[in-house]
C-alpha cells in the first residue's frame, strides 16, 4: 500500500484545533499544521514541546556579559589603563560603575543575535530556501493539518478521512508521497 | 479563543475575513503605484540627493564648513543626531514595551513605526560619522587591535557607550523588524504570480512554512526580543543624555536627564508615528485597521511623555534656582530671556503647552488637529535639543569669548537631506514592504474586529 498525505484544511483557528482533537483523541498522530498565524492551544493536542530558544538566549546573553566585562578589563585595566581626571583605573571592582553601560549593551547585543541566529537556523528559514509549506493558502486564510499514513499503520486513509469529514472541514487533500 | 470585553471598542472596523487581510494590506504591493506615490519618492529623493551632496563637500572640505566657532563648538550636528534617535524611539517602544504589556492595538502600527525607527536611527547614525570629520577614520570606535601602541578606546566615556548604544539598538531594531517580516513576505511570496516578484520575495521570506513548531518559536522569539529589547530603548536615549549629562558645562551637568530624554525621545517619536501614518493610512485605504482609536491612544502616550517633558522643563529651572550656583542660575536665565529666548518659547509653547490640548476628547480624535499637532510636537523637540546644546555653549564662563551660532548652509543642507533620505527609504518601505503585521492582525481579527464582536455581543444577549 503506498502512502498517502492527508491535508485537512479549515477555515478557522478553532474548527482546526476541533479537528486535530478528534484525530488526536482517535489515536491518530498528526504530523503538523499549518497556519496563517500562531494558533494558541494547537501545541499541546499535536504533541509540539515548547521550544528551548528562551534558554538559549540567556546563555547568549551571559557570554556577552562575561565577553564584555573581560573585554573591558583587559583594555582598560590591563593592557593601558588610562588616567582621566584621577579617577581610580587600576582595579575593574573600583571602575565598574562607568562600564556597565557597555557590558549592558553587549549582553543584550549577544542574546538578541544569538537567538535570532538560533531561530533562524532551527526554524531552517535562511535566505535563498524554497517555501516548503503544502499550499500556498496556509500563508492567507487556511489552516491545514498534515497526517502520513506512513505515521499511522493502525489506520487506513478512508478512515481518517471519514473521521475528519465529522469535523467541521472545509475540503480534504490527499497525495501519494 | 480569548474574548474580549464588549465595552473595549473594536481595533479593526467593517466586516473582514482573513482573506480581506491579506488583499488589503498585499494588494498595494501587487498593483501599480498611484501617481502621487511617484511624485512624492521623487522630491523625497531630490532633497535627499542634495542632502549626500552636501555630505559628500563636508567630507572633503571638512567640518570647519559648518558654522561652528570656537565658543559654540557642537551645534546642529548633535542636535540632528539626538532629534533623529528621539524620533527612534517609538518604534521598538511600540513593538516591544507594547508587546509586554499585551497592548492589541500596537498591531496595526508597530511595523511601520519599526520601520520608521530603523531609518530614523540610520540619520541618527550619519551625524557622529560626518562629525567625526576624518570619516574614513571611523572604525577606530571600536576597540580594535592596532600598532599605535595598544589604543584603546575609553570605556569611561559617554561618547563611546553611544558608540555601543546606537549600533546595538539599531542591529536588534533590525532583526526584531525582519523576525516580524518573514511571514508576511511568505504571504506575499505565495499570493504573487509575476516570476521575477515571486522570486525577489521567495527570497526574502527565507522559505517561512509557518507549521505549529515554527509559530511557537516565532511567540518565543517575538517575546523575548521585547523583554530584551525593553530596557534597551531607555538605555539607549539615557546614554545619549549622558552625552552631555557627564560633562560639567552648566545646563547639560543634569541628573534628571536620562528619563527626561527618554520621555522626549517617546514624545517625539509617537509624533512621527502621527505625522507618517496619518498619512499613510489614507493613502493606502488602510483606515479599517489604523482607526481613530489607534490615532487616540498614541495621542494618549502624546499626553503622557508630553507632561514629563514639562515637568523636566520646570524641575531643571527650579534646581538651578534652589542649587545657588551662579553659573547655574545664569545658564537657565539666558536661555528664556538672553538671546535665544525665541528658541526656549518655541520648546516651551510646542512641547509643554500645545500637548495639554489632548486633555479635550474632540481634539486628540480629531485627525487633522493631531497631524498638525504631530508636526508643532517635532518642531519642538528639535528645539528642545537645540536650546540645550547652543545656549547652553553660547554663553560661558568668560564674557569675552560670547557669540552666537550661525548655521551654514552645509549646516542646512545635511540637515534637510537627511529628512529626504529618511522619507525616500519609507516611501520604499510603504511600496515594497507589507505595512501593516498582517499575520498579527489576523491572530486578533476574531477578538477585536468589528463585526465578530458584535455577533459576540448578540450571542452574550441571547444566553
Amino acid at each position: 500500500m503506498a502512502n498517502k498525505v492527508i491535508y485537512a484544511v479549515y477555515e478557522d483557528p478553532e474548527q482546526l484545533k476541533e479537528g486535530a482533537r478528534t484525530l488526536v483523541t482517535s489515536g491518530i498522530r498528526v504530523k503538523d499544521v499549518f497556519s496563517p498565524f500562531p494558533v494558541h492551544g494547537i501545541d499541546p493536542i499535536i504533541g509540539v514541546k515548547r521550544t528551548r530558544l528562551g534558554i538559549a538566549a540567556f546563555m547568549f546573553g551571559i557570554t556577552g556579559t562575561v565577553l564584555a566585562t573581560f573585554g573591558i578589563w583587559y583594555f582598560n585595566i590591563f593592557d593601558w589603563p588610562m588616567n582621566i581626571g584621577g579617577k581610580p583605573s587600576f582595579h575593574l571592582y573600583q571602575n565598574i560603575p562607568a562600564f556597565i553601560p557597555v557590558i549592558f549593551e553587549f549582553t543584550v547585543l549577544c542574546a538578541a543575535h544569538g537567538m535570532a541566529i538560533t531561530y533562524l537556523i532551527r526554524n531552517k528559514t535562511l535566505p535563498g530556501m524554497p517555501a516548503r509549506n503544502p499550499d500556498p493558502r496556509t500563508t492567507d486564510d487556511k489552516f491545514i493539518i498534515e497526517v502520513r499514513t506512513g505515521d499511522n499503520h493502525g489506520h487506513s486513509s478512508d478512515e481518517i478521512t471519514g473521521l475528519l469529514r465529522t469535523t467541521p472541514v472545509f475540503e480534504i487533500n490527499e497525495r501519494q508521497y | 479563543m480569548h474574548s474580549e470585553s464588549s465595552i473595549r471598542e473594536p481595533l479593526i472596523l467593517g466586516h473582514k475575513t482573513y482573506h480581506d487581510i491579506t488583499v488589503d494590506i498585499v494588494g498595494p504591493i501587487e498593483n501599480k503605484a498611484p501617481r502621487g506615490w511617484y511624485i512624492l519618492t521623487s522630491i523625497a529623493a531630490l532633497i535627499a540627493a542634495y542632502g549626500i551632496g552636501c555630505i559628500l563637500y563636508l567630507i572633503g572640505e571638512g567640518i570647519g564648513t559648518w558654522g561652528l566657532n570656537k565658543t559654540v563648538d557642537w551645534a546642529w550636528d548633535i542636535t540632528n543626531f539626538v532629534w533623529w534617535v528621539g524620533i527612534g524611539h517609538a518604534g521598538t517602544l511600540i513593538s516591544a514595551v507594547l508587546l509586554l504589556f499585551r497592548q492589541k492595538w500596537r498591531m496595526a502600527i508597530n511595523r511601520s513605526a519599526e520601520a520608521m525607527t530603523i531609518f530614523a536611527v540610520i540619520m541618527a547614525a550619519t551625524f557622529p560619522m560626518i562629525h567625526m570629520g576624518r570619516i574614513w577614520m571611523a572604525y577606530y570606535v571600536f576597540p580594535l587591535p592596532n600598532q599605535f601602541g595598544s589604543l584603546w578606546v575609553n570605556f569611561n566615556s559617554p561618547l563611546l557607550w553611544d558608540v555601543f548604544a546606537i549600533s546595538t539598538y539599531f542591529s536588534v531594531s533590525l532583526v526584531f523588524w525582519y523576525i516580524g517580516l518573514i511571514p508576511d513576505f511568505a504571504t506575499i511570496r505565495d499570493r504573487l504570480t509575476k516570476p521575477a516578484w515571486k522570486k525577489a520575495y521567495s527570497i526574502l521570506s527565507f522559505g517561512w512554512t509557518g507549521n505549529a513548531k515554527a509559530w511557537t518559536r516565532f511567540e518565543e522569539v517575538s517575546l523575548v526580543l521585547a523583554g530584551v529589547a525593553t530596557p534597551l530603548v531607555f538605555s539607549v536615549h539615557s546614554v545619549v543624555s549622558m552625552d552631555f549629562a557627564t560633562s560639567i558645562i552648566p545646563g547639560w551637568h543634569t541628573t534628571i536627564f536620562p528619563p527626561y530624554f527618554v520621555s522626549g525621545a517617546v514624545f517625539s517619536g509617537f509624533a512621527m508615528v502621527q505625522t507618517l501614518l496619518l498619512v499613510l493610512r489614507k493613502v493606502m485605504k488602510l483606515e479599517s485597521y489604523i482607526n481613530v482609536k489607534h490615532v487616540e491612544y498614541m495621542n494618549i502616550v502624546i499626553i503622557v511623555t508630553g507632561s514629563i517633558v514639562g515637568v523636566a522643563y520646570i524641575t531643571e529651572l527650579f534646581i538651578s534656582w534652589y542649587s545657588g550656583v551662579e553659573y547655574e542660575s545664569y545658564a537657565f536665565i539666558n536661555r528664556a530671556t538672553g538671546p535665544y529666548w525665541w528658541a526656549y518659547w518655541s520648546m516651551m509653547t510646542c512641547n509643554v503647552i500645545s500637548p495639554q490640548l489632548f486633555w479635550f476628547k474632540k481634539l486628540r480624535t480629531n485627525l487633522a488637529f493631531t497631524f498638525f499637532m504631530s508636526i508643532v510636537v517635532n518642531v519642538g523637540m528639535w528645539f528642545e535639543r537645540f536650546v540645550i546644546i547652543v545656549t547652553s555653549l553660547h554663553r560661558d564662563y568668560m564674557p569675552s569669548s560670547w557669540t552666537m551660532f550661525h548655521p551654514t548652509w552645509v549646516d542646512v543642507g545635511v540637515f534637510l537631506g537627511t529628512i529626504g533620505i529618511f522619507f525616500t527609504l519609507y516611501l520604499l518601505f510603504a511600496r515594497y514592504f507589507p505595512v501593516v503585521a498582517l499575520n498579527e492582525l489576523k491572530s486578533i481579527l476574531k477578538s477585536s474586529g468589528e463585526s465578530y464582536k458584535q455577533q459576540q455581543a448578540t450571542a452574550d444577549q441571547h444566553h
